[in-house]
């Protein structure tokens, strides 16, 4: 198999599948593309979770809030729960398609990654911006 | 999501897990979809503990006690390897990206280092954590 030929999937869609425009319902690549570019953002944030996880390991509430107060802490800490949950829930959306095949089954889960991942969003950056405004207003 | 190829004709699939032979890049391939899903888990309890934070010293102090059970330490750990096997995964698969490291020695190589490197970078943050007062 010569190179060109790994970048050539078309040729397992045959000629009836192309003409009703199912398959991938025409947005596979922007699901690949945000895996990948949203995995670029991830790799520098989850090392500095990492020093972050590190500073704060046995700190008590009021060391870790006045810590999530400074204003890059709390940024940075929202863009890893952010880019970490838009690919994990894109990545984890195409393990569970890859390895679950009864529909129902398939679409219960897929809908309720998606609804875990933006929960757990939207209650995370509340909580940063909630302990971040509440510190700073204190001093 | 909708199944979408339902009364066309079966396309090939790629050969089942039993019927291959291990070797280190489909080792590498299966960790990191477990990796994954590990860290999903791992999403969402550092969502846990953002709420716990904002919720007071009582609430945080007391999801702090379960991080820190045998339990709670042992999923953190397995966290910990993997956000260092994504990492390192990530830039393999970047370059993969830009179409190189393909050839088998090389693609075995990068796999080899990238376990390699969440070991040692497991061990190292988990030495450090454990003179941070971790233990």
């Amino acid at each position: 198999m010569s190179k060109n030929d790994l970048f050539q999937p078309i040729q397992f869609r045959t000629p009836l599948s192309r003409a009703r425009g199912l398959g991938a319902s025409r947005h596979g690549v922007s699901h690949f593309i945000t895996e990948r570019v949203s995995g670029l953002a991830l790799a520098p944030l989850s090392v500095w979770g990492v020093f972050a996880a590190l500073k704060l390991v046995g700190a008590d509430q009021h060391t870790a809030a006045a810590w999530v107060g400074q204003p890059v802490n709390a940024v940075l800490l929202s863009l890893l729960l952010i880019s970490a949950l838009i690919h994990l829930s894109n990545t984890v959306q195409v393990v569970i398609e890859d390895y679950i095949h009864r529909f129902t089954s398939k679409s219960a889960l897929v809908i309720g990654n998606l609804f875990v991942c933006v929960l757990a969003g939207a209650v995370g950056v509340f909580s940063i911006l909630k302990v971040a405004m509440t510190v700073t207003g204190a001093h | 999501m909708t199944d979408t190829s339902r009364g066309l004709p079966e396309r090939p699939m790629s050969p089942h897990l039993q019927v291959w032979r291990w070797h280190i890049t489909m080792a590498c391939s299966i960790l990191h979809r477990g990796c994954i899903v590990g860290l999903w888990v791992g999403a969402v309890i550092l969502a846990a503990w953002a709420a716990a934070l904002a919720a007071g010293p009582d609430v945080y102090a007391g999801f702090l006690g379960v991080l820190g059970s045998p339990i709670g330490k042992l999923v953190l750990l397995g966290e910990t390897f993997a956000v260092f096997f994504n990492i390192a995964y990530t830039i393999r698969q970047t370059f993969w990206d830009t179409g190189k490291g393909f050839a088998p020695r090389i693609a075995d190589m990068t796999g080899a280092m990238a376990i390699a490197f969440a070991v040692v970078a497991t061990i190292v943050t988990w030495v450090i954590a454990g003179a941070n007062g971790a233990f």
